[in-house]
C-alpha cells in the first residue's frame, strides 16, 4: 500500500464513523456537526484523487453553505431531542434495507473490480485550469441550466418562505 | 495511487448511511441531511472513475451535481420552514393530507 492509500484509510474510516453517526445521533445539532466532519473528509478525499477544484468547491459549497442552511433551518423549527422523537417506527425495517443496500454494492463492487486484481492507476492530476477548459468548452449549455436552475431556486424559496401579508 | 474499490467501498457505505437516515428518520430536516449524504456517495463515485480513467469529465459532473444539491437544500428547506409554520411539526410521517 502507498503512503496515499493509508492517509485514504484513515479519511474514509473517519468520514465512515461520521457518516452513521449522523443517522444515529440524538441531538440535530450534533448530527449537522457530524455532517461536517463527513463532508471535509469526502473533501480530503477528493483532494488525494487529485480532484484538487472539485475539494475546495465541496469545502466552500457544503461546509460553508449548506451546513449553515441545515443549521438556520433546524434554529427555526423546534428540533426535539431524543431517539423516539427523531427516529420513526420503520427504523428496523430502514437498518436493514440499508446494511441490504450496503451488501449488495460491496458484493457487485467485488464482483466487478477485484481487490486483490485492481491496480492503482497513475496519480491523474488536474489543475483547475483543465476543469475550466473543459467546462467552458464542452459543457457550456448544462453550466447555463444549472445558473437557470440556481436562480429559479433562489426566487422559489423566497416566494416559499415569504410569510403571506394578506393572509392574516 | 488509490486503487479504485477502496473508494467504492467508502461511497457504497456513505450510500447506505443515507439509504437508512431516509428511511428511519422522523424529522424532516434530518432526511434532507441523509439525502446530502447519498448525493455525497455519487458524487465520490463521479471523482474516482475519473481518476481511473484519466478523465476530467467525471469532476464536471460533480460539480453539476454540488450545484442541483445546493438548490435542492435551499427549497427543502423552505419548504420545511413553511411546514413548521402551517402545523407546527416537522415530522415526516405526521404529514399525510395527501396521503392516499
Amino acid at each position: 500500500m502507498s503512503a496515499q492509500e493509508y492517509a485514504f484509510v484513515v479519511l474514509a474510516v473517519v468520514g465512515s464513523v461520521s457518516a452513521i453517526s449522523v443517522v444515529l445521533a440524538r441531538n440535530v445539532v450534533h448530527a449537522a456537526l457530524y455532517l461536517v466532519i463527513t463532508l471535509l473528509s469526502v473533501g480530503g478525499v477528493y483532494l488525494l484523487l487529485g480532484a484538487e477544484f472539485v475539494a475546495w468547491v465541496q469545502i466552500l459549497i457544503y461546509v460553508g453553505a449548506i451546513v449553515i442552511l441545515f443549521l438556520f433551518g433546524l434554529m427555526l423549527t423546534k428540533a426535539p431531542i431524543g431517539r423516539d422523537m427523531l427516529d420513526n417506527q420503520n427504523r428496523w425495517i430502514g437498518g436493514i434495507v440499508g446494511f441490504g443496500v450496503f451488501l449488495g454494492l460491496v458484493f457487485l463492487i467485488q464482483d466487478a473490480f477485484r481487490v486483490q486484481d485492481s491496480v492503482a492507476a497513475s496519480t491523474f492530476r488536474t489543475t483547475t485550469a483543465d476543469v475550466g477548459v473543459s467546462l467552458f468548452r464542452d459543457y457550456v449549455l448544462p453550466f447555463e441550466a444549472v445558473s437557470f436552475l440556481l436562480l429559479a431556486a433562489l426566487i422559489g424559496a423566497v416566494v416559499l418562505a415569504r410569510k403571506d401579508a394578506e393572509a392574516k | 495511487m488509490i486503487r479504485l474499490p477502496f473508494v467504492l467501498f467508502f461511497a457504497a457505505l456513505l450510500f447506505s448511511a443515507g439509504v437508512y437516515g431516509v428511511l428511519a428518520r422522523r424529522n424532516a430536516v434530518m432526511v434532507l441531511m441523509a439525502i446530502e449524504l447519498m448525493l455525497n456517495a455519487v458524487n465520490v463515485n463521479l471523482v474516482a472513475f475519473g481518476s481511473q480513467l484519466q478523465d476530467v469529465t467525471g469532476q464536471i459532473f460533480a460539480l453539476f451535481v454540488i450545484a442541483v444539491a445546493a438548490a435542492e437544500v435551499g427549497i427543502g428547506l423552505a419548504i420545511v420552514i413553511l411546514l413548521y409554520r402551517n402545523r407546527e411539526s416537522i415530522n415526516v410521517d405526521e404529514v399525510n393530507l395527501l396521503k392516499w
